[in-house]
């Protein structure tokens, strides 16, 4: 081995262990920050410490208490809570959730599974794409003219009863400020990520397991729903929860579309979750009630607020809803491994 | 039991009694004899404007196998696919002539498709089990077929498992992934599947060409107890599979059918050219 040789190895092994490092610094860098973020949070919710407050006996108070779960809002920031804007958030997730995912899974399937080739279907993919791209106010926008007051087609606004097993489902028309308007934006919000996140799935099951299926006398529509949509399961899983994960915290359009500022009430007054099933007609007036969202409250309370001491429960506020945040991406990420793991092909 | 290598099946064969008839017992037929099953007439095949197979017409018995040989891109994966329209998969292709499974045409606008794969079961070069239990691999051509009992579908399970020689290395497993196999038990898996839905063809396309040469002579094995029972059609690279296991062997060439007959007259007495170069290893 030369010498010439051995330098220019020296110099290559150099530059890798360069190479390595610096994506180590970038994974790094982006997890220190998150927890510096995170403690500096953590610090100020619970009254350990607040270098920003004014006031000398309350800044080391805990904000971070029980009664921010159950209380309602409050002009007092001791007494504040925010019960009503975490039932609102879950029961719009709920909606959003029941009406993205079966049309963004049927438009996936479609796309995937039995459109042809041809400028049509190109037209659609390009336009599913740029959606995905469109800022949210815009969506907000859309649904307030398209949801909230239906184009002003309805001259006084009506409603129509759907009758379910168990009671009277009201519906009002147009959608006014409820949460069906913000469930049906939130869902066309989302609706393209679903749909491309479904797609990646679905490409990756390998067509030798389409071929076996319909060789074996299953038809086209037997193939997709027994094996090849649960195989894809994982991947649509982990698109869903990401594009819930986005809807969660998305606050303009839901402040265009109407969610409330001050309000007193969960949807439906369902206070406790055993009332879900005890309190049907509550339950069935959820979709046509008025309600505010974690991310809006939080927002109230750092700049809408008279009384100053408000920011700190906004910081309180916080990491409430990023620990719901992690609890979904939690139950996620087992939901996929545990299906995953059947799948290694 | 001997080995059935090549020279020693053409040796057995070029000797073979006439089977007596016992008391009780059937005369073994020579398949040749058979009523014919599957047959083409003429057919060509295309892929959009590109010609693959070029009139071939080819008539094989029931209860028989029939060996497609031929060098790669000669178009015998093409023709084992329209036995049970398998290329209607891929768009744009279509043919001329006819195609006949129990004299009808099978590519006439009233049959049905779904029947048809039913009755003409296909297995691929690379086993493809579901990546579900094995009991559940199985049960599926009999669940979409709409049998809903359970000690049915545990009957269909256990007989299709025995007939594919995997029954005494699964039966205390039938509920674990079948993807937990080894590639040979795997593609018995696959022939056990097919199995399951009571075909009366079975399509082979190579089905032993990525696996060991144990598992080879057990699929092999296998093809010899099956062909008591159905109409197998194999495609093979391999000459000496061909010879070991078939009655009747076709060569292709380039899309055409170059040569058909019985396989101990194919290989020891070949009539064309092309196929003596062939099968004597001149070229492919």
């Amino acid at each position: 081995m030369s010498d010439v040789f051995q330098r220019r190895l020296k110099r290559r092994q150099r530059t890798s262990r360069i190479f390595e490092l610096v994506c180590l610094l970038s994974t790094w860098f982006g997890l220190v920050v998150l927890v510096v973020l995170l403690t500096g949070l953590m610090l100020k919710a619970t009254g350990t410490w607040d270098p920003t407050a004014t006031g000398a006996a309350k800044a080391t108070e805990n904000w971070l208490t029980p009664t921010l779960l159950t209380n309602h809002m409050s002009s007092d920031p001791e007494r504040a809570g925010m019960v009503a804007s975490i039932w609102g958030t879950c029961w719009l997730i709920l909606m959003t959730a029941l009406l993205s995912v079966p049309v963004g899974l049927g438009a996936a399937v479609y796309l995937e599974e039995y459109a042809h080739e041809n400028w049509v279907t190109r037209f659609i993919r390009l336009n599913i794409a740029n959606l995905a791209g469109v800022p949210s106010i815009v969506f907000g926008i859309l649904g307030l003219t398209a949801f909230v007051r239906m184009f002003g087609f309805f001259g006084d606004p009506t409603a129509i009863g759907v009758p379910l097993g168990f009671g009277m489902l009201k519906i009002p028309l147009p959608f006014g400020k409820s949460l069906l308007s913000g469930a049906f934006t939130l869902s066309l919000l989302i609706l393209p990520i679903v749909i491309i996140a479904s797609q990646e799935a679905l490409r990756a099951v390998p067509q030798s397991i389409r071929h076996a299926s319909l060789a074996i006398g299953a038809t086209k529509w037997q193939t997709i729903w027994h094996q090849v949509l649960p195989a894809s399961l994982p991947g649509v899983m982990t698109g869903i929860i990401l594009a819930l994960s986005r809807a969660i915290g998305e606050t303009a359009p839901i402040i265009v579309v109407g969610a409330a500022s001050y309000i007193r009430f969960n949807p439906g007054n369902i206070e406790r979750m055993s009332e879900l099933v005890t309190k049907v007609d509550g339950l069935l007036l959820v979709p046509s009630s008025q309600y505010t969202v974690m991310p809006l409250q939080i927002y109230n309370w750092v700049l809408n607020s008279p009384d100053p001491e408000f920011k700190n429960v906004a910081s309180a506020a916080i990491v409430v809803l990023l620990a719901i945040l992690l609890l979904m991406n939690g139950i996620a990420v087992y939901i996929r491994n545990h299906f995953s793991k059947r799948l290694d092909w | 039991m001997e080995l059935r290598t090549f020279d020693n099946l053409i040796a057995q064969r070029s000797e073979e009694p006439e089977v007596k008839p016992e008391s009780g017992k059937q005369v073994a037929k020579s398949p040749a004899t058979n009523p014919i099953k599957v047959e083409t007439r003429n057919l060509d095949f295309f892929y959009g404007p590109l010609q693959a197979l070029f009139g071939i017409s080819m008539a094989m018995p029931e209860k028989s196998v029939t060996a497609l040989i031929g060098p790669s891109g000669c178009g015998k994966s093409t023709y084992l696919r329209t036995l049970n329209r398998m290329n209607d998969i891929v768009e744009g292709t279509h043919i001329h002539g006819e195609v006949m499974v129990d004299s009808e045409d099978i590519y006439s606008s009233q049959v049905d498709v779904v029947e048809l794969r039913k009755k003409v079961g296909m297995v691929f070069q690379k086993s493809n089990p579901f990546p579900k239990s094995i009991f559940d691999n199985i049960a599926f051509g009999p669940r979409i077929g709409g049998q809903r009992n359970k000690k049915e579908l545990e009957e269909i399970v256990v007989r299709s498992l025995k007939q594919a020689a995997l029954w005494d290395e699964v039966k205390d497993r039938l509920h674990s992934s079948a993807l937990a196999m080894s590639g040979g038990q795997q593609q018995r898996l696959c022939i056990a599947r097919t199995l399951a839905t009571n075909p009366e063809v079975i399509l082979m396309d190579e089905p032993a060409s990525a696996l060991d040469p144990a598992s080879t002579s057990r699929i092999e094995d296998l093809i010899f107890e099956l062909k008591k029972n159905y109409t197998i059609i194999i495609v093979t690279h391999n000459m000496q599979q061909a010879a070991r296991v078939s009655d009747f062997t076709a060569f292709f060439y380039q899309g055409r059918l170059i040569e058909f007959g019985t396989t101990r007259d194919l290989f020891t007495t070949p009539k064309e050219k092309q196929t003596e170069d062939y099968i004597t290893g001149r070229f492919g």
